[in-house]
Order: structure tokens, then sequence, then C-alpha cells
């Protein structure tokens, strides 16, 4: 479960108060909104890239409101995928593994099953310039979801995608969503993504957050 | 008049602005090869006085590139990522070495110097930098050496907490062994020195002026790499130092190379300071910027234009050498 409780956040004349929502376990929450309403800046506070100031964030039965980024265990996936420009696709697979100090023979195998799983197996020995949008997003989802996490954040991450490609990768995590084991709140502003993944949508407008 | 008319005036219009400039620099190192032969250059090279000029002025400022960076790019990257109270004044007293003429600057060290500090500082490295080195600076070279195998091992994060006690009883070991008073013993022996007048007193003056310029140099390259790869990081597990040195620095590959190349250009030029901190005494203090000083002020300019040309083939040399290889297979 993802809860926000009375959220309050501000960054320079920005701010956004008392917002609050649930995604249950294993569900995929969708979040919209018009831009500058403050959608990134939650998924930012969910994981960790930005302090409240008031509320509480609730990761399954954890209060992680104080809690660092890693210690959240919160796959993110940046509108920009923000891939790391030094490394090929197998490290960006393997980062977070080789963080936790896993057996190489277990990193190898991760990476592999994440490679078949997001057709990027071509793609391993790569570095991030020259890769495409679409490969790109499907590289930064394989790095957030490496580690296992329980919970996934994406921010619009098909908003730069031509028709085509943005279908193959909402059929990947449609599939997720199938699989019901990561609790995902997923923010976009197109409605028939919405339609097409949501378990539960929520609106945020003027600072006001419902449920579609 | 077209469209491709008035570019082509425009891309010659700039060409011709700076063209010039070009044409200026080739002009003034053709005129100084005209005003030489190889036997001047062959008599140059020959001197005794003249060789030792080369190899302290390549050492040095290769000590003052590497110093330069290893200041710079922490503190180019605090200065790009973090805000803090009395940011600005902190800027202001980095630009101070740039604005400053750089006699100045080494005039300011020669006070510094006089001071008590100074004179503590003068008096450790003339008397007890054996001693630094054994007990200080290799247990913690040592403890530096066994944390990334030790973080292999313990499969922890935390494995940082365990670099004092390593280095502790690496400094213990090397007590009880003798080992550490031989170390001592010999280092104090072939580098312990006083630093006004005397070679460290080339890479202080060098290092002051041309970290200035590495640090502002690393400061515009973090400012251009987004936060955002570092934040992904975070949420991957990384802690902040990780994030800098497994993503941030590779990131700024680019710009570390450019302010290394900075830093050693920089200090290859570097004179007034030299000559008021370290002196000009031949076979001593002497680098290639003081040579070309010595040989004028004692009338031989045929050597002095040999020394002159003989630094721009070593800056080119270097400078080509940095921008071929140290950007081969480069961050776009």
């Amino acid at each position: 479960m993802i809860l926000l409780d009375k959220v309050s956040i501000r960054q320079g004349a920005f701010r956004l108060d008392d917002v609050s929502l649930t995604v249950p376990t294993g569900r995929y929450g969708v979040l919209m909104g018009p831009t500058g309403c403050g959608k990134t800046s939650l998924l930012e506070a969910i994981a960790g890239l930005r302090p409240l100031v008031g509320g509480m964030i609730v990761l399954g039965e954890r209060d992680v409101t104080r809690l660092t980024p890693g210690d959240r265990g919160v796959g993110y996936v940046p509108q920009d995928a923000a891939l790391f420009r030094t490394m090929s696709v197998s490290n960006h697979l393997a980062f977070a593994l080789n963080l936790r100090g896993e057996r190489r023979s277990a990193v190898e195998q991760r990476v592999r099953e994440l490679a078949d799983w997001l057709a990027i197996a071509h793609l391993l020995n790569r570095r991030p310039h020259g890769l495409s949008g679409g490969e790109a997003q499907r590289v930064a989802l394989g790095r957030a979801l490496s580690f296992r996490p329980k919970y996934l954040l994406l921010d619009e991450p098909l908003s730069a995608l031509d028709e085509t490609t943005r279908g193959s990768i909402v059929d990947l995590l449609d599939a997720l969503r199938k699989a019901g084991e990561v609790t995902v709140l997923h923010v976009t502003h197109s409605r028939a993504e919405a339609e097409r993944l949501a378990d539960v949508c929520f609106q945020l407008n003027n600072g006001t957050l419902t449920c579609a | 008049m077209t469209a491709a008319g008035a570019n082509g005036r425009f891309y010659a219009s700039l060409g011709l602005l700076g063209g010039g400039y070009v044409v200026l620099i080739l002009a003034m190192v053709v005129a100084d090869l005209c005003y030489t032969t190889p036997d001047h250059w062959w008599a140059a090279l020959q001197s005794h006085e003249i060789q030792y000029a080369i190899k302290l002025t390549l050492v040095s400022c290769l000590m003052t590139a590497v110093l330069s960076l290893w200041v710079a790019a922490p503190l180019g990257y605090l200065l790009s990522r973090t805000h803090f109270w009395g940011r600005s004044v902190l800027e202001t007293i980095l630009d101070i070495p740039i604005v400053l003429p750089p006699l100045v600057i080494g005039l300011s060290l020669l006070i510094l110097f006089q001071t008590l500090p100074g004179k503590w500082m003068e008096e450790t490295t003339a008397n007890r930098l054996g001693f630094l080195v054994a007990y200080m600076a290799v247990p913690i070279l040592a403890a530096l050496f066994c944390w990334p195998i030790l973080r292999t091992l313990s499969r922890g994060n935390k494995t940082a907490l365990y670099l004092p006690a390593i280095a502790l009883v690496v400094a213990v070991v090397l007590r009880m062994s003798g080992v550490g008073t031989s170390i001592a013993e010999v280092v104090q022996a072939r580098y312990g020195t006083r630093i006004t007048f005397q070679i460290p007193a080339v890479i202080l003056a060098q290092f002051s002026v041309s970290c200035a310029f590495a640090v502002r140099t690393m400061r515009v390259t973090f400012d251009q790499i987004s936060p955002r790869t570092e934040q992904v990081a975070l949420t991957l597990g990384c802690t902040r130092s990780q994030a800098f040195w497994l993503i941030a620095l590779p990131e700024a590959r680019r710009g570390l190379v450019s302010a290394g190349t900075l830093a050693w250009a920089r200090a290859l030029g570097e004179f007034g300071p030299i000559l008021v901190f370290a002196g000009a005494t031949r076979m001593r203090t002497e680098v290639l910027s003081t040579t070309v000083f010595l040989e004028l002020s004692v009338g031989r300019l045929e050597a002095a234009i040999a020394v002159s040309l003989l630094m721009v083939v070593v800056a080119v040399g270097v400078l080509l050498l940095m921008r071929t290889f140290g950007l081969r297979g480069g961050i776009a």
C-alpha cells in the first residue's frame, strides 16, 4: 500500500497542502492533473527526494516519512529516464543489485531475466547515447525494477514516445499490473493510459486531490 | 541579396575577426622560430640547468594539476549541488587568485609563511615529514586500499566506519614492528625540506593560482550535469557519497580533463608567484618560465627564445595528448 496522509510540500512559491491518497497493495494507481499542479513533487516526496513540511508517507506497514530514498525500497522512473551516461544497459540493470552486494551469478540471472522481459537483450552492451526514447524508457523501467521493489513510481514515462512505442510499453506496464507484485503510482496526462492501466485513478487540481 | 550569400558573408566576417587573433598567435611563434636556430635549441637542451628546469616544470605542473583536481572536483560539486549560507562569499573568495596580480599571490604566500602557523608548517616539513608519512599517510592509504576489499567481503554499506580503525591498527603495527621508524627515517632523509625557496614552494605557488581555474571549470561542469541521475541513484540504494563517486564524477569526466588541462597549462605559465615565493635559484627552484627570465636577465636572448619555444612545444604536445586521449570515447 502507498499511503499519503495530509502531506504538505513547499518549494519556493509553490505549495501543496494536506494531500491524502491510498493505493492498495498490488494495485495500479494513476495520478492525473494539469501541468504544474504538483504531481511530480508528490512522486518525488514518496521517493524521498523532496522533504515534507507536514504529513506522513506510509509504504506497506512502514512509516517512511523520515527515511532516505535508498531505505524506502521504491523504484522510480523519471520522465526523462535519466540514464547513467557512462554505464552500459547491462550495468544499469545490475546497478542496484551490485550496491546490495548480490552474488555475481544472481545479478547476471536477474539482468538476463529483465532484458528478456523488456526485449532489450540486444542492447545490453550499448550505452544510453543513441538509444531511442522507447529503448531508454525500457532500460529505466528495468533499472527501477531490478532490485524487486514493492513500490514503483512512474513520472510520465510515455509522454515523449510515439504512438507505436507507447503502445508496446503500455503493454509491458499492463503485464506488470496483472502480475500484481508491485504497487504502482503512475503520473500521466493521457486519459487513454489511465483507462487502460488504472485500478485507482486520482485527479490533482488546484491543490485538491480527488478520486476520479 | 540571397540568403546563401548573406550567410556566407556572415561566416566570413566571423572568420575574419577570429582569424586575426589566430594569425597573431602564429606570427609570434614564427617570429620566435625565425630568431633562433637549431644550434641554439641544441645548446639549450644540452644545458644541465635547463634540463633540470624541464624536469622540475613537468613534475611540478603534473603535481599541481593532480592537487587542483583533488580540490576542485569536491568543491565544484559542493558549489553546484548545495545551497548554504555564505555561498556567494565563498565563491568570491575562490575568485581572488584569478583577479589578483600573480606577484601579489607570491608575496601573500611569503608573508603567510612568516606567521606562526606558516612557521610551524615549515618546521614540520623540515623535521617531522618522515614521522607524518609513516604514521599518518601510510596508515590512511592502507585503510583506503583495504576498504573496497572489506566492502566486498562484508557486503555492507557501513564499512566506512572501519576506516579509522584500520588506519589505527596499521599505525600501531608499524610502530611496534619498527618498520614505521625505518620509513620515517628514509622519507625524512630524502624528502624532508623547508617550504619557502624550495621545490614545495614552486608547487604551492602554481597550485594557489591554478586551482582557482580548476574549481571554476568543475563548478560549471557539475552545473551542466542534471542532478536527476544522482537522484535516481539515491532511490536505487546509493548514499550521497556513492552517487558522487559512481554517477556524478564519471559523468564529469570531460570537465575533469578540461580542469586538469587548464590547471596544468596555467601552472606551466606561472612566473610571478614562483619568483617571489620560491626564488629563481638554478638547479633548485628553476622552472622553464624562470629560465626565460634568468636567460634574459643575463642578455642571452637566443637561449631565452629557445626555451620559450620549448615551452610552446611542451604545452602544445601535452594539450594535444590530453584532448586526443583524455576525451577518447568521451561522453556526449
